[in-house]
């Protein structure tokens, strides 16, 4: 730098200098070394590109888009929107989507409970609980996720067959043919009454932390969950009492080959989230107790030395540090029960990958499949990424 | 500050170097599979095998009768010896002259087309989207099958008819489970697919119970029944849903070496014709008298020079493999399978049919 001297608070950014156009300016040269070198990778993708279809094209390998619109006469065994094999390929690719993001958000909300779970349990003063937990932890770690899923679907296909299932109440039906639940027929009351909930759980959400403030200003804690039952059970009920409470049970029964009626878990994605879900749990489980390890003891001690409970020490004071060291790792668990969901295809669970490679396997489209697989691990992987961060920022150490 | 642009040429040059390498290594993967194509039918597939020594064939990774390892590791059956009589006809041996490269159903067109290997035999069934946006092309039927379902016996099943309601096995990828939802939709049948992709995780399944019933070619049925311990706990239903005809396929580019793969099947279906066979094919190039025989056998003719490969191409493959009907005899025989439409066409029924080889 130069003589003159600087205040050292003020010092988070080197003065600026007018730009002077001369190779001597170091930023200057910077300026063009990066646009050259993006020009070269931009020449390079361009080059990439242009040789993949002149090569596809000489090769009379069909390229293009246009498939989405053409039906995909593909049998698809789940979904969770209306699908018909007279469907689009985009329409089988949308619910292989759906497929993929029901695991994975199944699986990560279950794997951090467990994992949470597991970790907390693994610093058990007792000795037998925390080295069962330590076997589990090991084991599930140490083996290969693949081999775990064949296992489980293995078990599952070891149950016995529908005429001879297990029902242990009424309406309930364990079988190789997956998990049978009763139900009731689904009708637009229904959904208006789930959107009430969904709405309850926003204004309580909003509700805690009016509370919350007001706590902070007057030291009195407010109840919540009064109005939460309120908003999110009292009403609902109400609204669907009212649209004329509709509800016509649908009891799952033996009906020629298989059961029909009610709700049903496949063999195939209750073995993909039970995988899925015991593998990243132990994973999860020994990030949660170095989270909780790196709370200093310090921390419980002079919280306990306010007369706070063990329950609220953990609560109010040690997990919201731990969470710090917690929250980044987590999210590459997060990214990996959503990538590994793609072992699906070994298993027979209908996610992206096996509908998007049945697809490219129909069509002949190896590019646009391959593409397609990209674009959506590529998406729920940023959204993810996104959220955590924006989470791990909002709990992060405000620093005065 | 000499520092921070020094960083930055660093940080440019290894971006650059990265860029250089992906550039270099992607015309390989791009170029090395079919460097024919692009130079307008330049390059010769049967000069490229000759040169590498080896024919690269994908066979299925394992269904009993068509491709499988037998106990010694070595591969047998119809569609390897397809393989074989390519090569021999190439060879004039097959001795080490074929590699076999299991495929999947999933991924057996994408080996074919980037070059992993140089010729498909592996019960796939002929369609026209396949021919015309694959970048491959069939050569020839060399089975015609169809499509059908295979329960056990305990369910009590005559009729596929009577398959409402049940959850079929189905491996993705395939002709079979395309034609399943048509069928299924025709005959207004409810059906729950399984749709798992390995062959045997496949069957696995279905064994388990977790199928009513499995389903593709009949052929396939035919295999995977002898493949069990007691093959007549499971029944192959009469019902046939689809036309499945079968056969190898080669690179679209090189019509010499699809003629070549085309011609040597022909050659066994003439050889049954005219009653060559392993036995005493090496005999009838001498002493038989018939013209076509002794074109056949090349003796005559010039024919094999003309497919770009030894005139005794065919007398070497027969010697080795026998004929048509032979070939079938000892692969296909074993798992059940009748000859069918797959007789010869002087036989009432029959569909195998030869051009004439003049
Ligand atoms: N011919 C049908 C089906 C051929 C097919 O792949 N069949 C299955 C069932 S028998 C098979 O051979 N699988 C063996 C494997 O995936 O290795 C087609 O070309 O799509």
């Amino acid at each position: 730098m130069s003589d003159t001297a600087i205040d050292p608070r003020y010092a988070t950014r080197p003065p600026k200098r007018p730009l002077r156009l001369s190779w001597s300016d170091e930023r200057v040269r910077g300026i063009v070394y990066q646009i050259i070198v993006v020009g070269i990778v931009g020449a390079i993708v361009y080059w990439l590109y242009s040789n993949t279809v002149h090569n596809l094209d000489v090769r009379r390998i069909a390229t293009g888009w246009g498939f989405l619109n053409r039906e995909a006469g593909l049998p698809i065994a789940e979904y969770l929107i209306p699908y018909d094999p007279t469907d689009t390929y985009f329409r089988a690719l949308t619910v292989g989507v759906l497929n993929t993001l029901k695991v994975a958000v199944v699986g990560i909300i279950l794997a951090t409970l467990l994992g949470t779970l597991l970790g907390v349990l693994k610093l058990s003063k007792n000795w037998l609980v925390s080295k069962v937990v330590t076997v589990y932890i090991e084991i599930v770690r140490d083996l290969p996720l693949l081999l775990q899923l064949l296992f489980w679907y293995a078990l599952l296909q070891g149950l016995p067959g529908p005429r001879q299932a297990i029902n242990p109440a009424t309406g309930v039906f364990l079988s190789n043919r997956g998990l049978k639940l009763p139900f009731f027929e689904w009708v637009d009351v229904h959904s208006w009454a789930l959107l009430l909930v969904v709405i309850g759980a926003i204004g309580t959400y909003f509700f805690h932390k009016a509370a919350r403030a007001k706590q902070m200003a007057d030291g009195q804690p407010r109840a919540v969950w009064p109005s939460a039952v309120i908003m999110m059970l009292v009403v609902p009920l109400g609204a669907w009492y009212f649209m004329g409470a509709p509800f016509t049970p649908d009891i799952p029964a033996l009906r020629g080959f298989n059961f029909s009626g009610g709700l049903t878990v496949s063999p195939e994605f209750f073995a993909l989230l039970l995988g899925l879900t015991l593998y990243t749990a132990g994973f999860i489980a020994e990030i949660v107790r170095a989270g909780i390890l790196s709370v200093n003891q310090g921390q419980w001690e002079a919280a306990e030395a306010l007369g706070l409970p063990r329950g609220r020490v953990m609560n109010l004071v040690v997990l919201p540090q731990a969470l710090r060291v917690i929250i980044p790792p987590m999210t590459s668990q997060f990214l990996n029960i959503t990538k590994n969901s793609s072992l699906a295809v070994a298993i027979g669970y209908q996610d992206i990958v096996s509908i998007a490679n049945t697809t490219l396997n129909q069509t002949g489209q190896a590019i646009e499949g391959i593409a397609v697989i990209m674009l959506v691990y590529l998406t729920i992987s940023l959204s993810i990424s996104l959220f955590m961060n924006w989470y791990n920022s909002k709990i992060a150490l405000v620093e005065r | 500050m000499e520092n921070f642009s020094l960083r930055h040429i660093a940080r440019g040059a290894l971006g650059a170097i990265g860029a250089a390498i992906f550039a270099l290594a992607a015309p390989a993967v791009a170029q090395t599979p079919a460097p024919a194509a692009s130079s307008g039918g330049g390059i010769n597939m049967i000069d490229t095998i000759r040169a590498r020594g080896q024919l690269l064939c994908g066979v299925n990774t394992g269904l009993a009768g068509f491709a499988q390892p037998n106990s010694q590791g070595v591969w047998v059956g119809f569609d390897v010896d397809y393989c074989r009589a390519v090569a021999i006809a190439i060879f004039g041996t097959d001795q080490n002259r074929v590699r076999y490269v299991p495929t999947t159903a999933q991924v057996r067109f994408t080996a074919l087309q980037s070059g992993e290997v140089d010729l498909l035999s592996r019960n796939t069934t002929w369609t026209l989207s396949r021919d015309t946006s694959l970048g491959l092309d069939f050569t020839a039927i060399n089975f015609y099958d169809g499509q059908g379902f295979l329960v056990k016996r305990s369910l009590n099943v005559t009729s596929a008819r009577q398959l409402d309601g049940a959850t079929i096995c189905v491996q993705p990828g395939t002709t079979t489970e395309q034609n399943l939802a048509d069928w299924a939709r025709g005959a207004r049948i409810n059906i729950r697919p399984v749709v798992i992709e390995r062959l045997e995780d496949n069957v696995a399944a279905y064994l388990a119970g977790r199928c009513d019933a499995y389903t593709t070619d009949v052929s396939g049925l035919a295999a995977i029944r002898s493949a069990q311990q007691v093959p007549n706990d499971h029944v192959i239903l009469p019902d046939v849903i689809s036309k499945e005809p079968l056969g190898a396929l080669v690179r679209h580019g090189d019509q010499r070496f699809a003629d070549l793969v085309r011609w040597v099947h022909f050659g066994l279906i003439a050889a049954e014709e005219f009653g060559v066979t392993a036995a005493n094919a090496a005999q009838l190039a001498t002493t038989d008298n018939r013209p076509e025989v002794q074109r056949i056998l090349g003796r005559t003719g010039g024919l094999g020079q003309m497919m770009g490969v030894d005139n005794a191409w065919m007398l070497n493959v027969i010697r080795t493999l026998g004929n048509y009907g032979e070939i079938f005899t000892r692969n296909l025989t074993p798992i059940g399978l009748q000859r069918g439409p797959n007789a010869l066409w002087t036989t009432p029924g029959g569909q195998q049919y030869a051009p004439p080889f003049r």
